[in-house]
């Protein structure tokens, strides 16, 4: 499986020019000279130096528990909405422990009924789901020298939230590989842990956006943002995934306009990229 | 308190069926990339990914939000630029949405 990470590995370049991080340079005299900006790329392109230990795992886990006690409002949420939906406790916190994507799980409850919409429930999750694709795909660039086993174990525990924050450690210029791990599995628990609360306190739990729970994710990604803005060649990806979500955010639904503003983006970039 | 503990079989395999596709999901992306040849133009794709996907999921957020989203993204955005501390910037946006909500 590891057989051709090497041939088609940029990170030959970035080492050259090791601290900080740019390829530009190099990447730019070979076959774009006249369009530099276009090729600026995330701030740590070489994945060489990613480790995978105890380190980062406990700095994940660390970082991330206030974010996953938060992220237990929506747990409980979730916990009355499959108790109303007739889930038994086992159920729910089966669904919570191997599903573990909170949006789809609380779609697939509203759409329970009796008959089970099965196919209805599986491709609605396929959907609310596949953004994982594009944001499990971005974590490339930092994680191509870790084993698959690393990098599949890491991938499972992948939530917004610990995706956010891992994306913001490894932007920052942090090696720690595991911390994605580590973060998911502190997600994972208070995930899992709310959710039983949840079935257990019913239909006694108010509303999760009156103490401002709901607005914890958003404050994430404009955090996650700041982060990674890369000066003025980030502006026009950026753009075009605004326009592109917004615009699908009102015309699709589900959560199509997600992938959608991602792929968009890309595939601006790609364009742009040859001149 | 016995059926606390049921598993209904159907549900279960519900369940597992939507596991199998969050999975694919979640390792997809990446196992498509380590095995496909990147080029350089689509690495460059590649890089904008994870910015473009953040703003992908904000634009839509933030256009449904209301003055209180606004303002407490706005306060968000800018402690986070002044101190980078994720913590700080969180327990301000969550402080401000509560507050503006209830003035707005």
């Amino acid at each position: 499986m590891a057989r051709n990470f090497d041939s088609d590995d940029p990170s030959a370049q970035a080492s050259e020019s090791s601290n900080g991080g740019n390829s530009d340079a190099t990447a730019a005299s070979d076959d774009n000279p006249t369009d530099s900006s276009t090729t600026a790329t995330t701030p740590v392109p070489d994945g060489e130096s990613v480790t995978f230990g105890w380190d980062g795992l406990r700095a994940g886990f660390l970082a991330c528990l206030p974010v996953a006690v938060g992220v237990g409002g929506y747990g409980v949420a979730f916990g009355v909405l499959a108790n109303q939906a007739g889930l038994s406790l086992a159920e729910a916190a089966l669904m919570s422990m191997t599903v573990f994507a909170g949006a789809s799980q609380i779609i697939a409850v509203e759409l329970w009924a009796d008959p089970l919409p099965i196919a209805a429930i599986v491709a609605t999750t396929f959907a609310v789901n596949v953004r994982y694709a594009l944001m499990g795909a971005a974590l490339q660039s930092w994680f191509r020298h870790l084993s698959p086993g690393k990098i599949y174990s890491s991938l499972v525990l992948m939530a917004d939230e610990n995706w956010a924050l891992s994306m913001q450690e490894l932007a920052s210029g942090s090696r720690r590989g595991s911390f994605l791990l580590g973060s998911g599995v502190a997600l994972w628990l208070c995930w899992v842990a709310s959710t039983v609360l949840g079935v257990l306190a019913g239909e006694s739990v108010g509303d999760p956006a009156q103490y401002g729970v709901d607005f914890i994710l958003a404050a994430v990604f404009v955090a996650l943002a700041v982060e990674l803005w890369d000066g003025r060649s980030t502006l026009v990806p950026w753009l075009v995934a605004l326009a592109t979500s917004v615009l699908a955010a009102n015309v699709l639904s589900g959560q199509w306009y997600i992938p959608l503003g991602g792929f968009a983006a890309a595939v601006v970039e790609v364009v742009r990229h040859d001149g | 308190m016995a059926d606390v503990l049921s598993l209904d079989p159907l549900v279960v395999g519900v369940i597992l069926a939507m596991t199998v596709v969050t999975v694919v999901a979640k390792v997809g992306g990446i196992w498509l990339v380590r095995h496909v040849e990147v080029s350089e133009r689509l690495q460059a794709g590649l890089d904008v990914l994870p910015g473009a996907i953040v703003i992908a999921v904000l634009g839509p957020e933030l256009a449904a939000g209301g003055p209180a989203e606004w303002g407490a993204t706005a306060l968000v955005l800018a402690v986070m630029w002044r101190t980078e501390s994720i913590i700080l910037a969180l327990v301000t946006g969550v402080v401000a949405v509560v507050s503006l909500r209830g003035l707005f």
